[in-house]
């Protein structure tokens, strides 16, 4: 039967630029983007195997540092959203985001999201020479001081304090910091924290990690393959890097940047746990046949491949709205979280489940996927939240 | 999907083909050409599917192009031959033939079904043939002395059945094979002798849907689409058409079946709860992210990659209005227990998102049955797609007419 269309065109809420010029950027994967993958993926299959991540997560280094220098330096992961002025790629959110869907797919334990993309993202909002170019040869590492549960849309009050009201930068241009922040991802193996603090004026200061006074605390984590940490300044000194509005601007434009990239990481994730999957039931046997070809089984797989279609169209509306600065770029980025968000968990969980009893064992990928996506989840704000972010963002109030 | 890989040998731009357009319509004035004299000879001048080959309405350029040529038309005020009038001729019969049919079916055939001269319908399901279509009852017998079959059988839900001139036939030609293997494809005059139609009315109150039976109807072997035998492949590239027909169409953001849900959200807010505010989100955002699954399927034909993600779209589609129907009927509260008509009509197509929220909401049950149930999706995305073994089958090695029945 024929679909007719009652095409009613109304104005198209919170669809701004591309979406509301009715001209759709391109979603799918370009050549760039494709040779990209293949070059992260290999160096991901050779150093980042299940076995190597899932071993990690037992000492005392979660991160691994060596497999970051190839990937941020080597590779040029680090770089990518920065200019070419600044020693970087100058390109942009759609390959930073295919990036990430391979960091996803190998659960790899490196800080590329909170260095190449949160931290950078804040850091280009607000032109910091210094620091970007330190970021681009891979060589410097740089974290965000927010929770890792912070969702854009969001203005939380610092829980940072310079060290007095009206302080008087110390000699140099330094302040003193004093606080805590808990919950920071990516931040155990950054060089430098980007913290956001109170005060007058309230900024966004760069803190060297290793200076006296400043405690990161290892926390036992869900996601151990992104292991957060608890920050504590004590009267540190910090280099302000921007202040009052543009502060603001580049924590929201850091989150944002977050937010969409890691929707491509779960997507990594998600797709990842399909094909174990899939794989699984084709080569298991009970009652005599492959446990694929029992229908209840394949509805669920297939189910989960439907969804992680529908999610990738959304995770690349996402990274090319962040990469032209689109105005539709939040409700992109809150659908993508939100969709991506969702079919990781359920395909990371119908991965434990379809794999029956090694699913649920210590020596078998599954719970490595399943706890890095429901962490993912959960960071940079659930898909509820996201999806809550629409009611103002498309006019569709509680 | 068929002949759509949007490769092409030359590199005409829309800017060349707008410019086609206007010099077409400079020779033909839309306010000075009779309707059908306009369509017939902009389909010979290859400007009506420029996807089609040379000779067949098209350039055998890129699908892609083809809105640029259409809204060139539209802006000069040209008639267009009411796609909506003939969507299965549109979007199924004329893929089918273009892959399967002989040149001479193709010249015969495509014009007057792209101008909408005649329209086509569909006769595949019977009353003991569904999901299981391969298992389809209806005999033709080879008359070798006249070069013609004789077709007796009953099909059932083929929509636009009394409008339509043609319709696309598989039957069963030789039941002493599997059942795979004994289907051959036909062309139906459903002007011939022996065709009957009536009227299947559905749980909405209307009839879109017929019941066609067939007795002893005489098909001219020259109608016969592809080789005997080769039927249910005929019939698969026909409902591979289907499904990106019902699942793909191009829609700007709120303009399905979620609009209506949206606008009825913003104008009345003494309907809201919280419990709806969760669900008109979860669904708004659902809705958009398969719009824009849409939008990446058609870059995809564009780009000349087909993937085989429309196999899903047409089962989120299901899913979706189903969902935003049943939450509409919730929302309006007592105008959910209203119904606008259960007058026995004849509409002349699915209009899905029409009428009263009621409507709506017993029409989208429909969309997980019509065009291969979902289930049935499931089974295919699985065993595809994802390369899962089939079901232990118990029916694809035996004679057809030795099958339980």
């Amino acid at each position: 039967m024929s679909t007719t269309g009652t095409g009613v065109t109304t104005p198209t809420p919170g669809a701004g630029g591309a979406a509301r010029a009715g001209r759709m950027p391109d979603l799918l994967y370009n050549e760039t983007e494709t040779e990209l993958r293949a070059a992260v993926r290999a160096l991901l299959d050779d150093r980042a195997g299940w076995r190597d991540v899932l071993a990690r997560t037992e000492t005392p280094e979660t991160y691994d540092a060596g497999l970051w220098r190839v990937l941020a330096a080597d590779v040029g992961c680090a770089g990518l959203l920065i200019p070419e002025g600044h020693g970087g790629a100058g390109a942009s959110y759609r390959e930073a985001a295919v990036v990430a869907e391979e960091a996803g797919r190998a659960v790899a334990p490196v800080p590329y999201l909170g260095s190449a993309v949160v931290a950078t993202a804040a850091l280009l909002a607000v032109g910091d020479d210094q620091l970007l170019t330190a970021l681009a040869d891979g060589t410097t590492t740089v974290a965000l001081a927010v929770p890792f549960t912070e969702a854009p849309g969001t203005s939380p009050r610092p829980t940072v304090r310079l060290g007095a009201p009206g302080a008087i930068p110390e000699a140099g241009g330094g302040y003193r910091l004093s606080g805590t922040v808990a919950d920071l991802a990516d931040a155990l193996p950054a060089d430098v924290l980007l913290v956001p603090a109170d005060g007058v004026p309230y900024g966004l200061y760069a803190v060297r990690a290793a200076d006296a006074g400043v405690s990161l605390v290892p926390v036992v984590s869900l996601d151990m393959t992104r292991q957060l940490a608890d920050l504590t300044l004590d009267d540190v000194s910090g280099r302000r890097v921007a202040a009052g509005a543009t502060a603001q601007r580049a924590v929201a434009a850091a989150l944002a940047a977050g937010a969409g990239v890691l929707a491509s990481e779960l997507l990594g994730t998600a797709e990842r746990c399909l094909e174990i999957t899939v794989a699984y039931l084709k080569e298991r046997r009970q009652f005599a046949r492959p446990v694929g070809s029992f229908q209840a089984l394949k509805h669920r797989v297939a189910d989960l491949w439907v969804g992680v279609t529908q999610a990738r169209a959304a995770a690349r509306y996402a990274a090319a709205c962040l990469a032209t600065e689109d105005p539709d770029a939040p409700v992109a980025v809150a659908l993508a979280k939100a969709a991506c968000s969702d079919i990781a968990v359920r395909a990371a969980q119908e991965c434990v489940q379809l794999h029956g009893g090694i699913g649920f064992t210590w020596e078998h990928p599954a719970h490595l996927y399943l706890k890095r996506a429901k962490s993912a989840s959960i960071g940079f704000g659930t898909a509820d939240r996201h999806r809550a972010s629409l009611a103002g963002l498309v006019n569709l109030p509680s | 999907m068929l002949n759509d890989t949007g490769l092409s040998g030359t590199a005409l731009t829309a800017d060349d083909l707008r410019g086609q357009v206007r010099e077409f319509l400079a020779g033909h004035d839309p306010a000075a050409t009779g309707r059908l004299d306009f369509l017939r000879a902009r389909f010979d001048a290859g400007l009506a599917w420029v996807h089609y080959p040379p000779g067949l309405g098209g350039q055998g350029l890129s699908r892609a192009l083809q809105p640029a040529v259409d809204a060139e038309f539209a802006a000069a005020g040209a008639p267009n031959n009411s796609p909506e009038r003939n969507g299965i001729g549109l979007g199924m019969a004329a893929p089918t033939i273009l892959a399967y049919g002989n040149d001479e079916q193709q010249k015969r055939w495509l014009r007057p079904l792209w101008t909408g001269e005649e329209i086509w319908c569909q006769l595949f399901s019977e009353p003991g043939a569904g999901s299981d279509l391969a298992g389809l009852a209806t005999r033709a017998v080879r008359d070798e002395e006249h070069g013609r079959w004789v077709v007796t059988g009953q099909k059932v839900w083929t929509s636009s059945a009394h409008l339509a001139r043609w319709a696309l036939l598989v039957a069963r030609t030789d039941p002493d094979v599997p059942k795979h293997q004994g289907l051959t494809y036909f062309a139906c005059d459903m002007t011939a002798d022996g065709v009957e139609v009536r009227p299947l009315r559905q749980i909405t109150g209307e009839a879109e849907f017929n019941e066609v039976f067939l007795t002893d109807v005489a098909i001219p072997d020259a109608d016969r689409i592809g080789a005997v035998g080769e039927g249910w492949k005929v019939a698969n590239a026909t409902l591979m058409s289907e499904r990106v027909a019902i699942g793909g169409g191009a829609v700007p953001r709120e303009g399905g079946m979620i609009g209506s849900a949206a606008r009825t959200w913003r104008q009345r807010p003494e309907l809201r709860t919280p419990g709806l505010h969760d669900r008109m989100l979860r669904l708004w955002a659902d809705a958009e992210v398969a719009r824009l699954a849409g939008v990446r399927l058609r870059q995809q034909l564009a780009a000349g990659k087909p993937g085989p993600e429309g196999s899903g779209a047409k089962l989120v589609f299901a899913r979706l209005n189903q969902e935003i129907s049943e939450f509409e009927v919730e929302l309006v509260g007592s105008g959910g227990l209203r119904y606008d008509d259960w007058t026995m009509r004849r509409p002349e197509g699915a209009n899905f998102y029409g009428r009263d929220p009621g409507y709506r909401y017993l029409r989208a049950r429909g969309n997980s049955i019509e065009g291969g149930t979902s289930e049935i999706l499931r089974n295919i995305v699985a065993e595809r797609v994802l390369g899962l073994p089939p079901e232990i089958r118990v029916d694809t090695g035996v004679p057809w007419k030795d099958l339980p029945r």
